[in-house]
């Protein structure tokens, strides 16, 4: 085995063991799995919950009876019209009714005033549907007043849909879907975001303990200070893929396993109400075949492996150059306190590209977008935004070898930096300094 | 070859700050060289180099008769000024990973550290974090990773600095066994005791300047005053108490009184200065005349006084020049 290798496996082994490792490896999918099973865990609860109820309704305008649609936790039951309220709420009292709607009389050009009793809190989806059914009803009646046939109205609906065809020398034209590329760009940007910065300061963090320990200089007699530089950052940077890879299968086992445990024997039985909403859902689905198609259209719109095969080289580029540069601050200092100031330096890129991130996706194609998506600092996030909306592969091309031009060059002076910084204990280095430790 | 380590006409300048100006030693193979000099004087410079973690502007480093290169690296062991170990790993695996740096395969490195943790006595620590082991007890994982590799060279920089009196012992007397199976060593120090002690040669260097080199019998020899301590029993005398040479001025050509003083055994010491050259027998036979003489011995400088006194003369030099 030869130093790097040697290097490399204790970075990774020892970071991998560690207990704050495992704790945040494993809880991790469980919060994400827990965060996506929770809603339909309370949906399958708050049906089961909710008892059916039985409304009373006393309508003095005479005007919505049988109107109010039924719903599987509400019945409305209308009573005669010379039917008091008052003795009406006693049933309220006595647990006959679960509330009362009254609705005073008036007329088409009042606003109707409808009351809703009860002796417990009303759902909201109770009351916002009663408003519904009741408000279609005046609007009807209101059309049919004024001479007008609803039958017309509901005709003269419109419905309207612009797709957008992105006109393209070679492969002819395609239909693109602005916002699932918008979703695509901003996540995998902002996974780029947040391992650069995450992975990057464990490898500083790394240098700064072997200098605090004061066992750097034991091993670079040993090995070379760039084989110990590239041993840790590459170590680490496999320790951030192990993290990744290990959170979206734990997740998705987690979810798997937990929704067949805890939702599992509503979805088997025969008569739960899920699987009969389930299988109507589908059927519902059939009918708008067009929706299916729609999105087997946008799916294949999307450029996957151009997505795939960028998203890979901004992450492993921008993550290099960044790790580099935070490992030439580690050597610099002595603790993290002094780095900060180095480190906001070094990430002002970032977090311009970052911050610039909703104006370019909406328009991917400015001036600003081309700009940063070329600079090799703010590349790795601002080409993963506009990839997803297809980007002139010269572009992509330029981008990539000045980032990875940048890279070596920015390691190579990392390393010199790094090389001399490490040896010093006791002072923040000036600026001045530096500049003389590149130049060594 | 009888010279292991030979380093030819070496400077070393950073910024416009000489670390090391045209230094040039020969190290015998199987002997201990000490490297003297105050902070800054460019002892950790060179010792850099010759562990190649820096390289000379100028001038060459020999190694066994080769020019150095990467491949002696795992023919020399190091323990630094600056040193300690990674907190939170276990002794052992952190042991292992070190020797493996050194190109000892991890089977063959788990054998002998086992060995040297046995002889040690310390074998209940393998699978103990470094930050469990006080601080006396990382001193000597050092030590053992520093020759688990069974280096030929051997550098030790201010390796008595910090260590407790007994791993200081401990040290001492494995330095030396080392040397005596083989390895040559070099040390650097400020512990002028220690190198009285342990070593066959030294250099003293100051501001980057060679100022000394040699064997420290020789160089004791050269900086010797021709001083003399000579203690008698007047006999006969009776009033031996108040007897005094420096009344009678009565010591032969050449030799002239220090001081004298009688101690309550009624003892007399003197300390008598001798010109160059000159027997002192002559001196001892005139003394048997006057006494019984109890003890004799010639007064040699310490490396401590030399030591400073080398380094004082320098610091007046720079003074005149200013």
């Amino acid at each position: 085995m030869n130093n790097f290798s040697i290097i490399l496996k204790r970075e990774y082994l020892t970071r991998v063991k560690k207990r704050s490792f495992l704790i945040i490896t494993f809880l991790g999918p469980l919060l994400f799995a827990a965060l996506m099973i929770t809603p339909s865990l309370l949906m399958l609860n708050s049906d089961k919950m909710e008892s059916k109820k039985s409304i009373a309704v006393l309508d003095e305008t005479n005007w919505f009876e049988g109107a109010i649609e039924n719903t599987d936790a509400n019945t409305f039951i209308y009573q005669d019209i010379n039917e008091n309220i008052d003795s009406l709420k006693k049933f309220v009292f006595e647990g006959i009714y679960d509330a009362i709607l009254y609705i005073p009389a008036t007329s088409l050009n009042v606003p109707v005033n409808a009351k809703l009793y009860s002796n417990k809190q009303i759902p909201m989806t109770l009351s916002s549907h009663i408003e519904r059914e009741m408000k279609q009803v005046v609007e009807h009646k209101k059309l049919l007043a004024s001479g007008i046939d609803p039958a017309v109205v509901k005709a003269t609906k419109a419905n309207i849909n612009i797709a957008t065809i992105r006109m393209d020398s070679e492969s002819g034209e395609k239909t693109s879907y602005a916002e699932l590329e918008y979703i695509i760009g901003f996540v995998l940007a902002f996974v780029i975001y947040f391992a650069v910065f995450l992975f990057s300061s464990q490898v500083m963090r790394g240098v700064i303990e072997e200098k605090t320990n004061r066992i750097i200089e034991v091993i670079i007699s040993s090995v070379k200070p760039f084989e110990l530089m590239m041993g840790k950052i590459v170590g680490i940077a496999l320790v951030g893929l192990t993290q990744i890879v290990l959170w979206i299968v734990l997740t998705v086992a987690i979810y798997f396993v937990a929704s067949g445990v805890i939702l599992g024997p509503e979805i088997m039985s025969p008569s739960g109400t899920v699987m009969t909403e389930q299988i109507e859902q589908i059927t519902e689905m059939s009918k708008g075949q067009d929706v299916m198609l729609e999105a087997v259209n946008m799916v294949q719109s999307i450029n996957f492996s151009a997505i795939l095969w960028s998203f890979l080289l901004y992450f492993v580029f921008g993550y290099l150059l960044y790790a580099a540069l935070f490992a030439a601050i580690g050597g610099m200092v002595d603790n993290e306190t002094d780095s900060n100031q180095f480190s906001t330096i070094v990430s002002i890129p970032l977090i311009i590209a970052i911050v610039c991130a909703p104006t370019m996706v909406n328009n991917p194609d400015t001036s600003l977008g081309i700009w940063l998506s070329m600079i090799p600092f703010t590349s790795p996030i601002s080409m993963m935004l506009r990839v997803p909306f297809g980007v002139p592969y010269w572009q992509v091309a330029v981008s990539l070898v000045l980032l990875i031009l940048t890279f070596i060059l920015i390691t190579w002076l990392a390393g010199k930096i790094y090389r001399t910084g490490i040896l010093m204990y006791g002072k923040k280095p000036s600026f001045k300094e530096i500049w003389k430790w590149m130049r060594y | 070859m009888n010279n292991f380590i030979e380093i030819n006409n070496v400077s070393k300048t950073y910024g416009n700050y000489k670390a090391l100006n045209n230094i040039s030693i020969k190290v015998p193979r199987q002997s201990i060289y000490g490297l003297l000099g105050p902070n800054g004087a460019g002892k950790t410079t060179l010792i850099r180099m010759l562990n190649q973690i820096t390289a000379p502007d100028e001038g060459e480093i020999i190694f066994n008769g080769e020019k150095l290169n990467r491949s002696h690296i795992s023919q020399i062991g190091y323990l630094p000024e600056e040193r300690g170990l990674y907190k939170s790993m276990k002794v052992g695996e952190q042991a292992i990973y070190l020797a493996q740096l050194k190109g000892v395969s991890q089977k063959e490195a788990e054998k002998r550290l086992k060995a040297w943790f046995n002889k040690f006595g310390i074998l209940n620590w393998w699978d103990k974090k470094v930050e469990e082991l006080s601080k006396g007890m990382q001193q000597k994982i050092q030590f053992i990773v520093t020759v688990i590799h069974n280096p030929q060279l051997l550098i030790f920089d201010e390796p008595f600095s910090g260590f407790d009196p007994i791993n200081v012992n401990l040290l001492k007397k494995e330095i030396l066994e080392l040397r005596d199976k083989g390895a040559t060593i070099i040390f650097s120090t400020h512990n002028m005791s220690s190198v009285e002690e342990l070593c066959d040669n030294i250099m003293l260097i100051n501001k980057g300047q060679k100022i000394l080199e040699g064997s420290v019998y020789q160089i004791k020899q050269d900086f010797k005053d021709n001083k003399f301590e000579i203690r008698l029993r007047i006999e006969g005398e009776s009033n031996s108490q108040i007897f005094k040479f420096s009344d009678s001025q009565v010591l032969p050509d050449g030799f002239v009184l220090e001081s004298e003083k009688t101690d309550s055994n009624g003892e007399l010491e003197l300390i008598v200065s001798a010109d160059k050259d000159i027997n002192p027998n002559i001196l001892i036979n005139y003394l048997s005349e006057q006494g019984t003489i109890i003890s004799y011995r010639e007064l040699l400088p310490s490396m401590n006084d030399i030591f400073i006194n080398k380094v004082n003369n320098c610091r007046d030099v720079s003074h005149t020049y200013k």
